[in-house]
């Protein structure tokens, strides 16, 4: 019998189906990857199981664990599954942790809700699950509190309570995607090695195909809160027989076809970083001491050429960022020069940083939080306008956005319209819109296609393509993700706490990366292929 | 936390400094002569003339300003115009009945507004939600004098439980002096309470949305149990700092209730100061008060940073 049996699923959020006829069985042992883009119905799937879903949820249809009809269970039934048979472990671990608890109170409470135990003997169970998830006593003592830990230490905190008292079933709703990735494959081999210790179940939920195929024994492909197709992972993958299995799997290996720009080869420099460093306050140790300060940024120099298309990779907190602002001059370096187009941006002109903004726009991450919701398409792509030297009338401005939208694949009249009516896909392209306006020289774009589902993100790299090659704009992406170097730039800076540690060709460094820092992004990064080709050889 | 502290304790100095110039400045340019006032219309210039020296109105101001400040800092606060006596006796006098007076109200308004806001929060957008907040809807709104009249006509004058108004003294023992307080302190905590609980759900409400509430369900923790243990603390900031605004409301400004309950509070004494224009009282009792609300604020920086670990290690 099956651990986890769910049965023709449904469940309604007012008159709302978000969920449709779900199957789903988990068996002792085994691990179940759920798939699925944004909205597809994983996460609620998860929560129905945990009976955590909104207060105005309906569900129907059968829900077994072990035995127990989860949808009809009494709440203090639901209580004493929670935590004790079912753990789980959320996507964000920066907000996951209480900030006013320590993490052993917090590691501690559930072991002494659930087993009645003294508050000594929860905190040596506290503390051995906590060493067991890779944090030491001597650096992570049970006193710490969250925010004294990095994103990673975090997640690892996360999964101590969910699997403090070793569930028979854990669930881990896209656990490491806020992670980079090397600390995703640390968080992975450890939810591995938990399974596998334990004996646990693990509903494993993603939406990266790579990385679902690198821990779960079977699959189930959601869309649309209905599950499209189900079995065993390496085999549904490799042979990707459902349509909708195919669109995915290809959407996350997509490379856009690249023609290299037909500009001229000039000698001029775009961009040039010259030793900029970039150093922050440190934390106060004492009253009468100078604090230490930060280093973020160390000694950095590159160069770019017109058109060119350059990823800055690195793990999070490696300064990439930092650096990025300093580039827009929206930050300004402790000491070094930056050159744009011959123009210091450091040199504080305001005269000079307007015609340097002009030519060098932005693209953020997140598409829903770079838009005023208030305003119109038609202010928010003509937001750059006011840096050009003489301000468009009303109809020049019309029309400007117009062909701006037009290059981005969205149509003039969706001008009138405010943010809150595009999808996420949709918005990401409003921004480019908004960055291309002016007829930049150079777009930074701050990983623009993470936060994207696979086939959105493939339409998006595919529009950057497009755009470099119809407009010659040179292109900073700045990312952790080793695939979106790969598909769409030609040079890579690897960056590692603060310094670049390697360059060059991108085909070259990412094949044969010669600094550590290098290969631990490269052998962390997921791969789709490798990890079907591994999968199908260990089954033989 | 020394950091913190020291730089909190140090802007509730100057805030200190600043009011005094202001307080002083302030009263300066108010139209009548202190002196001409202690003696009555009748006085002749000259011995007007002469009052003023002795009370050394004639120095110039800067002059002035610092043996006012000098005598603030060793409590001595010169004397009443018009009752010839010590202001600081005065302010004693009062605040034997003003202090406690807050004390209770605020301690009955926090122990009401928290359960209030608590109960309410756990049924957000439910009836029982919907009608405690109609009741706090009904407190802020209406006037605590009113409740005041409400209170007295049902404990004092239908079950005669209590005093409708006056106040005995500590002397007589504690007993009837709270009893002569409990009535005016409920007047007073009501709408306060009212208030309080609003900021309590709404802050509660916000905190039951953030995923490490979501982590504590997913333990198996009742919500009973994460509301208290997990999302009460968090809520906490904002609710302390408006405590701390109605602590500095409630130690003056209560001559509403005062009057209702003929109570000798430190909201009479100004209300009566200012009308008879002796102004070194009116002056001494804003200074108390700008004194009480500084050092309530630091009380409630202070807890920030219990609740707060976040705020702890920052500078």
């Amino acid at each position: 019998m099956s651990l986890l049996e769910i049965e023709k699923l449904s469940l309604k959020i007012g008159s709302v189906p978000i969920l449709k006829d779900i199957d789903l069985s988990i068996a002792a042992g085994e691990v179940m990857g759920l798939v699925g883009e944004s909205g597809s119905g994983k996460s609620m799937t998860a929560l129905a199981v945990m009976r955590l879903t909104p207060a105005l949820a309906r569900m129907e249809g059968r829900i077994a664990f072990e035995g127990i009809d989860i949808i009809g269970a009494t709440e203090s039934q639901m209580c004493a599954l929670r935590g004790d048979d079912i753990g789980m472990v959320f996507q964000e671990p920066m907000t996951a942790l209480n900030p006013v608890k320590t993490i052993g109170e917090q590691v501690a409470e559930g072991i002494r809700w659930h087993t009645r135990a003294s508050r000594a003997e929860a905190e040596e169970r506290a503390r051995k699950i906590l060493d067991r998830v890779g944090l030491p006593e001597q650096k992570f003592a049970l006193t710490r509190y969250p925010h004294e830990l990095s994103g990673g230490q975090r997640q690892r905190v996360a999964i101590a309570i969910a699997c403090a008292l070793k569930p028979k079933l854990l669930i881990a709703d896209e656990p490491t995607t806020a992670l980079d990735v090397v600390l995703q494959a640390q968080i992975l081999d450890l939810l591995k090695e938990l399974v596998s210790e334990n004996r646990m179940s693990l509903l494993f939920i993603s939406h990266d195909l790579a990385v679902v195929t690198a821990m779960a024994d079977r699959i189930t492909i959601l869309r649309q809160g209905a599950v499209v197709e189900a079995g065993d992972t390496a085999r549904t993958l490799s042979e990707a027989t459902h349509p909708y299995t195919r669109q995915l799997a290809l959407a996350s290996m997509h490379v856009p076809a690249r023609v290299k720009p037909h500009g001229e080869e000039t000698t001029e420099n775009l961009l040039e970083v010259a030793n900029v460093t970039r150093d922050y306050p440190g934390r106060r140790r004492s009253l009468f001491s100078r604090p230490e300060p930060v280093r973020a940024v160390d000694n950095v120099s590159l160069k770019m050429k017109p058109g060119a298309s350059v990823a800055l990779v690195g793990r999070s907190g490696c300064g990439k960022s930092t650096l990025a602002r300093m580039i827009l001059a929206l930050d300004t370096p402790t000491s070094g020069a930056i050159r744009f187009r011959g123009i210091d941006v450091t040199s504080g002109s305001e005269t000079d940083l307007r015609r340097a903004r002009r030519n060098m726009q932005v693209v953020f991450q997140d598409p829903y939080g770079s838009f005023d919701p208030r305003h119109t398409v038609e202010r928010l792509v003509s937001e750059p306008l006011h840096l050009l030297e003489r301000k468009p009338n009303r109809k020049e401005r019309r029309d400007m956005v117009g062909r701006a939208l037009h290059e981005v694949g969205l149509n003039r009249s969706d001008m009138e319209k405010y943010p809150h009516e595009f999808s996420g896909g949709q918005r990401q392209r409003l921004s480019i819109a908004r960055a291309i306006i002016t007829r930049p020289k150079l777009v930074v774009a701050d990983e623009p296609v993470s936060a994207l589902d696979v086939s959105i993100r493939a339409q998006i790299l595919d529009l950057f393509a497009e755009l470099n090659q119809k407009l010659g704009v040179a292109y900073l992406f700045i990312t952790h993700d080793l695939t979106v170097a790969r598909a769409i730039t030609d040079d890579v800076l690897v960056m590692h706490e603060g310094r670049i540690v390697e360059r060059g060709k991108t085909s070259e460094v990412l094949d044969h990366p010669q600094t550590e820092a290098a290969q631990a992004l490269v052998s962390a990064a997921p791969d789709l292929h490798r990890a079907i080709a591994r999968r199908l050889q260990e089954q033989g | 936390m020394t950091i913190y502290l020291l730089k909190r304790l140090l802007i509730g100095i100057a805030t200190l400094v600043v009011a005094s110039l202001v307080v002083f400045l302030m009263l300066e340019v108010v139209p009548g002569d202190p002196a001409r006032l202690m003696l009555g219309m009748n006085a002749s210039d000259a011995q007007v003339e002469l009052l003023r020296e002795q009370m050394g109105l004639n120095q110039p101001l800067i002059l002035r300003y610092l043996d006012w400040a000098r005598g603030l800092l060793s409590l001595d606060f010169g004397r009443s115009y018009t009752y010839s006596v010590p202001v600081i006796d005065l302010i004693k006098e009062r605040l034997v009945v003003s202090f406690p007076l807050a004390v209770i109200a605020l301690t009955l308004s926090t122990l009401i507004a928290i359960p209030v806001g608590l109960f309410a929060a756990a049924r957000r957008g439910k009836a029982g939600d919907t009608a405690a907040m109609a009741v706090a809807q009904v407190g802020v709104a209406m006037p605590n004098f009113w409740f005041a009249l409400l209170l007295v006509y049902v404990f004092a004058v239908w079950l005669r439980l209590v005093p409708a108004g006056g106040f005995p003294g500590w002397s007589n023992g504690a007993w009837p002096a709270l009893k002569a307080l409990i009535l005016p302190a409920l007047a007073l905590a009501l709408p306060q309470a009212a208030i309080l609980a609003r900021v309590t759900r709404s802050a509660l409400i916000e905190v039951l949305n953030e995923d490490y509430i979501r982590t504590a369900r997913a333990k198996g923790m009742p919500m009973r149990a994460v509301l208290w243990r997990h999302a009460l603390r968090n809520a906490m900031i904002p609710v302390l700092t408006i405590m701390g605004l109605q602590f500095a409301f409630l130690l003056a400004g209560t001559i509403i209730i005062e009057n209702v309950f003929y109570l000798p509070g430190l909201g009479r004494l100004v209300f009566q100061a200012i009308t008879q224009r002796d102004l070194i009282v009116v002056e001494s009792v804003v200074m108390l008060l700008v004194a009480a609300v500084v050092i309530v604020n630091l009380i409630v920086d202070l807890s920030y940073a219990v609740v707060d670990p976040r705020l702890r290690a920052r500078q």
